[in-house]
């Protein structure tokens, strides 16, 4: 029991990922490495305490209140990917220096948003976004509605890429937006659809681990460091969304880890604890190496990713 | 004849900035024709096109499609026209399979389908004559299956005028007379051709008709039947333009750099280099011809000490002290420290050649930090090299202190060839110096390499026009898969024979030493055919010339 416990725990808070994930790949699919994830995942998550907050009693079916805090989080993050297309598409900025502010930008401003909030007029709502499992008292409450939202998401968008003519598109304006643009394909209008699109995506991962996993009101502290692993799990998962529900769910459980196992009666050291939690990164870190070293060919990042598409270079 | 016109242009110009691309330009293409469209480098051809393929808008004029007139301000605007445009540098999606690349683009409302796709590419491959696989990767195919995509990818969607931007330039004389039979049946199923080249002898072989442009202006359309190669260049150039590259017999050979057996292969294990072994010869132009990839910039690097090899020796002579030294896996700094000479210009010319933010004067000193002992560079001296290359090669720049990536492509590689022949070399590897250049230009080109091999350089020279490759080189060796198939002699051989050695797979056994007397046969009677010098060749150009040799000091 307890290892089922441990493993709905893990999936659950990489649920989180498969959000973040699954929101980067979109972006970069168009050809734009948005290292601001971490901050749109604040703002996200913020947005969505935010609209709760004014729900507060109001009386609203529960239903009502779940789809307008998501869609609340949703247009927090796409927001934050408008501004970060308006600056790398339209003004050709620096997208590596533009994600970094986008994510110092957003960490503060989800703190000075947190801070005007009473955390209980948005923990209220733990109870919708854990439908239909927030009486129970294991790890199947995180299990709700936010969960297998995810889980669709990131097989719909994997659909989406590899089977659509929009995903065909999408694919090549990240690939070679100069061959994309001749054809008549409209590059900028790609580009600001996948990055609002995918960033919204990814905010919904940051009211994920906020109301649904953790449900407490230091919650919005660990998101930005849970929006580096997101993006982490991009190359891990080859670009491929619906790889991100196995990926995420391996990261969650090293996560999760540092906890689980002094309940199976090993006792660790005070000081083993944090280094266990320190497992996801040194993973991460092999796994970039790795799959930096062992993919040539095909399982490649788009071609034109990181760099901005200039019509007049030819 | 009363055929019916498919497209017209009327008083069509275009500026970039101040300068003008096209200016008042008038055509007419009429249905089930080919239309040849000839120039010199920058006398707007490809902007002309562009700007019906909705690359580009035309600042005046109009474009009337089927009689009516047409606002063509995108390439999907010009679909809707039917009119398609095939471009030099292919847009191709490398990861994605040929139908992938084909359908890209397309919305016909109907569910998006990979399989339906495949079969009409196959549909249109068999009405014109094409092979394709439309499941193969871009990334595995050869330059010729990529422009068979891109010409299916144009039809696919319906195009009734295609227009092709030089599209022999990559391919092999036998690829190019296939490509030909499949223009010429399209043009029997009703479809009007543009094909824009350089080559004179296929606009005469393959169009109905011609139009000649020259510096952004329409100069005349004559029809194919009723001219002749020199009535073109002349209406082309302006003037009459020789067309024979001077060719001297060269002067004392001897073996400078001797090459046995070397092999390479790539990142990826495939072999580049496959058991290459020939001898360049001193005051000879050895070319090199092949298909592009061929291992041409592999070899090259070899040499030059920038390509890591698996086997084999290269021996070189120092004309100096008669010494001989391997340069094999030497760096390029230690082959100089030998007092080897190597001047290398590389295929990619801002990317290896030159820094495309530095000005001239600094591209000049990459070639010439290390002088001298002071802790700040000497900049006199490359400056002066600089003004010496600008003004005599007449490099058309705002300045010296210009970023070379802002000057057009001839002139950053009158830039490059002007400091690499600077260096005096005793051996002067050059791939493509031409590539991109308009004929004056190649000629400057030409000449200076010539000069080079009367000073008694090895010139090695890597080309992909074989005209130029036959009428320039004493020798040419034919590369095919990192193979030598053939060495010829450049005086006898013909272009047919260049081509089948070009395409063929197996290496053969071939003449290593030149026809012509070498120093240790014949000792000093070495015949001499040099022809007068051209007139046309810039007086400025041969002051530079003899200021280089001059020079000539050790770096």
């Amino acid at each position: 029991m307890n290892v089922i416990n441990f493993l709905l725990s893990a999936i659950s808070l990489g649920t989180t990922f498969i959000y973040g994930s699954t929101g980067e790949i979109l972006t970069e699919k168009a050809g734009h490495l948005n290292l601001g994830i971490p901050g749109v995942m604040c703002v996200g998550g913020a947005s969505g305490c935010v609209a709760l907050s004014l729900m507060y009693k109001t009386g609203m079916p529960p239903v009502l209140i779940l789809m307008i805090a998501v869609l609340a989080t949703f247009l927090g993050g796409a927001l934050m990917g408008l501004i970060y297309s308006f600056l790398t598409v339209t003004l050709h900025a620096n997208q590596n220096v533009t994600g970094l502010a986008m994510t110092t930008f957003g960490v503060g401003l989800m703190k000075y948003m947190m801070s005007g909030l009473k955390p209980i007029r948005y923990l209220y709502a733990v109870d919708y976004f854990r439908f239909p499992f927030a009486d129970m008292k294991n790890s199947l409450q995180y299990c709700g509605v936010m969960m297998l939202l995810g889980f669709a998401i990131a097989i719909a968008t994997s659909i989406v890429l590899s089977r659509t003519r929009l995903g065909l598109h999408l694919r090549a304006v990240g690939e070679n937006p100069a061959t994309a643009d001749a054809v008549g394909i409209n590059v900028t209008a790609y580009k600001y659809g996948a990055t609002c699109i995918g960033s919204g995506i990814a905010g919904i991962g940051g009211i994920f681990y906020m109301l649904t996993y953790s449900g407490s009101q230091e919650a919005y502290l660990s998101v930005e460091a849970l929006g580096w692993l997101a993006i982490a799990l991009v190359i891990f998962t080859l670009w491929k969304p619906y790889l991100t529900i196995f990926g995420a769910s391996l990261f969650g459980t090293l996560f999760v880890a540092g906890s689980f196992i002094p309940s199976l009666g090993i006792t660790l050291d005070m000081s083993a604890t944090p280094l266990l939690k320190m497992l996801p990164y040194i993973v991460t870190v092999v796994v970039l190496v790795v799959t930096s070293i062992r993919n040539r060919g095909t399982n490649q990042p788009p071609a034109s990713l990181g760099t901005n598409y200039f019509r007049e270079e030819r | 004849m009363n055929k019916e016109i498919a497209l017209m242009m009327q008083g069509i110009t275009k500026y970039f900035g101040s300068v003008a691309a096209n200016k008042n330009v008038d055509l007419t293409v009429y249905k089930g024709e080919i239309l040849a469209i000839l120039g010199e480098n920058g006398c707007g051809k490809t902007t002309l096109m562009n700007m019906i393929a909705g690359i580009y808008y035309p600042d005046e004029g109009k474009i009337f499609v089927d009689g009516e007139e047409a606002n063509i301000r995108s390439p999907k605007d010009a679909f809707v026209y039917r009119i398609g445009m095939i471009h030099q540098h292919f847009k191709l999606v490398d990861v994605f399979s040929a139908s992938e690349n084909i359908v890209l683009g397309v919305d016909d409302g109907k569910k998006y389908s990979i399989k339906d796709v495949n079969n009409r590419v196959l549909e249109i491959s068999e009405r014109y004559g094409f092979h394709i696989d439309p499941k193969k990767k871009i990334h595995e195919m050869s330059v010729s299956e990529k422009q068979t995509v891109e010409i299916i990818k144009v039809l696919y969607r319906g195009a009734d005028i295609l227009i092709l931007d030089e599209p022999t330039a990559v391919l092999t004389p036998q690829e190019t007379a296939r490509l030909f039979d499949i223009l010429r049946r399209m043009r029997d199923d009703g479809k009007s051709i543009l094909i824009i080249t350089h080559k004179l002898h296929e606009v005469l072989s393959l169009s109905d008709r011609v139009a000649i442009l020259r510096k952004g202006e329409h100069v005349a359309t004559v029809n194919t039947a009723e001219t002749n190669e020199s009535e073109l260049t002349e209406m082309m150039v302006g003037k009459k333009v020789q067309l024979n590259i001077q060719r001297s017999m060269p002067q004392n050979p001897r073996v400078r750099l001797s090459v046995s057996d070397m092999n390479a292969v790539n990142e990826e294990g495939v072999k580049v280099l496959d058991s290459i072994s020939f001898d360049a010869y001193s005051g000879e132009i050895l070319g090199i011809a092949g298909i592009a990839g061929s291992g041409q910039r592999e070899l090259l690097e070899a040499i030059a000490g920038l390509q890591h090899l698996e086997s084999g020796k290269i021996l070189y002579q120092n004309p100096k002290n008669g010494e001989e030294v391997n340069l094999r896996d030497k760096t390029p700094l230690q082959i100089r420290d030998l007092g080897v000479r190597l001047s290398f210009v590389p295929e990619d010319r801002l990317g290896m050649g030159l820094v495309g933010n530095m000005n001239i004067t600094d591209n000049m000193m990459l070639r010439s930090y290390r002088r001298g002992h002071s802790m700040f560079v000497d900049r006199a001296r490359p400056k002066k090299l600089a003004e010496d290359i600008i003004h005599s090669l007449a490099v058309v720049t705002p300045g010296l202190n210009t970023p070379v990536r802002r000057l057009s492509g001839g002139n950053v590689q009158k830039v490059l060839v002007g400091r690499e022949i600077s260096t005096s070399p005793t051996v002067l590897m050059a791939a493509y110096p031409v590539r991109g250049l308009d004929i004056n230009s190649s000629y400057t080109i030409y000449n200076l390499l010539n000069k080079q091999k009367e000073n008694g350089t090895a010139v090695i020279f890597v080309g992909e026009d074989l005209d130029v490759l036959l009428e320039l080189c004493d020798r040419i060796m034919v590369i095919c898969a990192g193979k030598i198939t053939g060495v010829v002699e450049g005086r006898r051989t013909t272009k047919e024979e260049l081509g089948v050695l070009m395409t063929r797979a197996n290496a053969a056994p071939y003449e290593n030493r030149p026809a012509y007397p070498l120093t240790d046969d014949v000792p000093q009677c070495v015949e001499s055919v040099a022809e007068p010098p051209v007139k046309d060749f810039p007086d400025a150009m041969n002051r530079v010339l003899m200021r280089i040799k001059k020079r000539g000091e050790p770096q």
